[in-house]
């Protein structure tokens, strides 16, 4: 059994509610009408070609064509990464760090799952590895972009205080501390939110695909449990990964306070 | 034996090259315009800023140990104090009571909000808190700029016990002429960059 197929009149439809907002938003002068259009179309075109190549994939399922897929998703995610940062590592930095993180964290879980938890056949059968690597690096995007401009943001913020703790003998790290407890905190607060919330306020959009699909309700939520188990530790360790990283990095190695790392982002 | 602070061709962009030497005890006070370097002087010398040259407590040079064990040891009070937890004890580690006593405060001052001291109280806690690692020399930064007359008279004179009893050495940035010479052994002149002994 499979889900009810929708025609392109369907989305034609659904695509006009937008259309409206836009126009609403013009006409109360929101200036957000222009983001938001923009916005639906990058959707529909990257999701009519992620489909696409899916499609031929799924057709051609070699080791090598999904790590190629799995490191382009990877070098894409960590533009987003970079791009979200209100003041990021210059240089190499910038997108070396929360790509790094995202890699270690993302491809250790997903590698993880595959072999040991779900064990397709072949392991990196593309119908599995894709989807489960695509949310896992999404939420892990996600923790550590929030993590890294916390960090970045409040550490250009309390230099003064920052330095004044190095002036009473402070080791860097103790000057950090608290900015980086609390950026840890801010980058994995959402997910901490989401298995919150899952099941009584939302239902996980894998799950409610699943059920679309025709899979029977307690087959979805078991994968969506090990999902949630899977992309909060993925989240959680990147962020640990990258803001640990990043709080170095605003140090030398006689201690100073190197802002001049940091460059304005946008 | 060694100086306490022996500083040879340090340089930044923008101070020195210059040398100094501050024996045992001593108080070095160092006035000028303002933008002629000062407080980078002593960011330079505290290491907080990236610099040339070299510098020797008691003849050890500072690459030669950690650089937080290099900043208890040479403590440097900005003009500014800075804090970042709620309370006043919350920045102190132990209470020294005498310590408190002499700037006019009684120990119940840790249970204080920091967010109600007036900026002569901070200025004169942030003193207590870098005493506590009890440095073997001070780099002050107008000290006594928020003070009224009584408290300037009480810094000046813990300042000097620290020289006389425990051989702190001491640079004290100041812009009143007659407190320089009340407090300082030698007084020196920062322009640009450079620095010139007064007589």
């Amino acid at each position: 059994m499979g889900a009810i197929a929708l025609s392109p009149l369907d989305l034609a439809l659904a695509s006009i509610l937008v259309l409206a907002l836009a126009l609403i938003s013009r006409r109360m002068r929101f200036g957000v009408e222009n983001r938001l259009l923009i916005a639906a179309l990058r959707t529909t075109v990257q999701l009519s070609l992620i489909g696409f190549v899916l499609k031929v994939l799924f057709e051609n399922a070699t080791l090598w064509w999904v790590a190629l897929l799995a490191i382009v998703m990877l070098l894409i995610a960590g533009r987003e990464v970079m791009a979200r940062q209100e003041r990021r590592f210059a240089g190499w930095w910038g997108y070396g760090m929360g790509t790094m993180s995202m890699f270690i964290s993302s491809f250790a879980v997903t590698l993880l799952a595959l072999n040991i938890l779900i064990q397709p056949d072949p392991w990196y059968l593309p119908q599995y590895a894709i989807p489960l690597l695509g949310m896992l690096l999404g939420n892990t995007m996600n923790g550590i972009s929030l993590g890294l401009d916390r960090l970045t943001t409040s550490a250009w913020q309390q230099r003064q205080v920052i330095e004044a703790r190095l002036m009473l003998g402070q080791s860097a790290s103790q000057a950090i501390a608290d900015i980086r407890r609390e950026s840890i905190r801010v980058g994995m607060v959402p997910m901490i939110n989401a298995m919150t919330a899952a099941g009584v306020i939302s239902l996980p959009g894998m799950m409610t695909g699943q059920i679309l699909a025709g899979a029977p309700p307690m087959e979805a939520v078991k994968y969506q449990i090990l999902i949630m188990f899977l992309i909060t530790t993925g989240t959680g360790f990147g962020t640990l990964g990258a803001v640990w990283f990043g709080s170095k990095r605003l140090f030398d190695e006689r201690e100073r306070l190197r802002l001049e790392r940091l460059k304005s982002g946008r | 034996m060694a100086a306490r602070l022996t500083i040879k061709q340090l340089s930044t962009l923008h101070v020195g090259p210059l040398d100094l030497e501050l024996s045992r005890g001593e108080c070095v006070t160092l006035a000028g315009p303002s933008g002629a370097g000062k407080t980078l002087l002593l960011r330079a010398l505290a290491d907080l800023d990236a610099h040339d040259g070299e510098l020797l407590l008691d003849g050890r040079p500072s690459t030669g140990m950690k650089a937080h064990e290099w900043r208890r040891h040479v403590g440097l009070l900005p003009a500014e104090s800075q804090w970042w937890g709620e309370s006043v004890g919350m920045h102190f580690e132990s209470t020294d009571a005498a310590l408190l006593h002499e700037l006019g405060f009684k120990p119940e001052v840790m249970q204080w909000e920091v967010a109600r001291c007036s900026t002569g109280e901070r200025q004169r806690l942030a003193l207590v808190r870098l005493l506590q690692n009890r440095p073997e020399v001070l780099l002050l930064d107008e000290p006594t700029a928020s003070l009224d007359a009584d408290n300037v008279e009480r810094v000046e004179a813990i300042i000097g016990r620290q020289c006389r009893e425990y051989g702190v050495a001491v640079i004290w940035v100041s812009h009143d002429i007659q407190q320089a010479s009340r407090v300082g052994d030698r007084c020196m002149h920062m322009s640009e960059g450079k620095l010139e002994a007064l007589d």
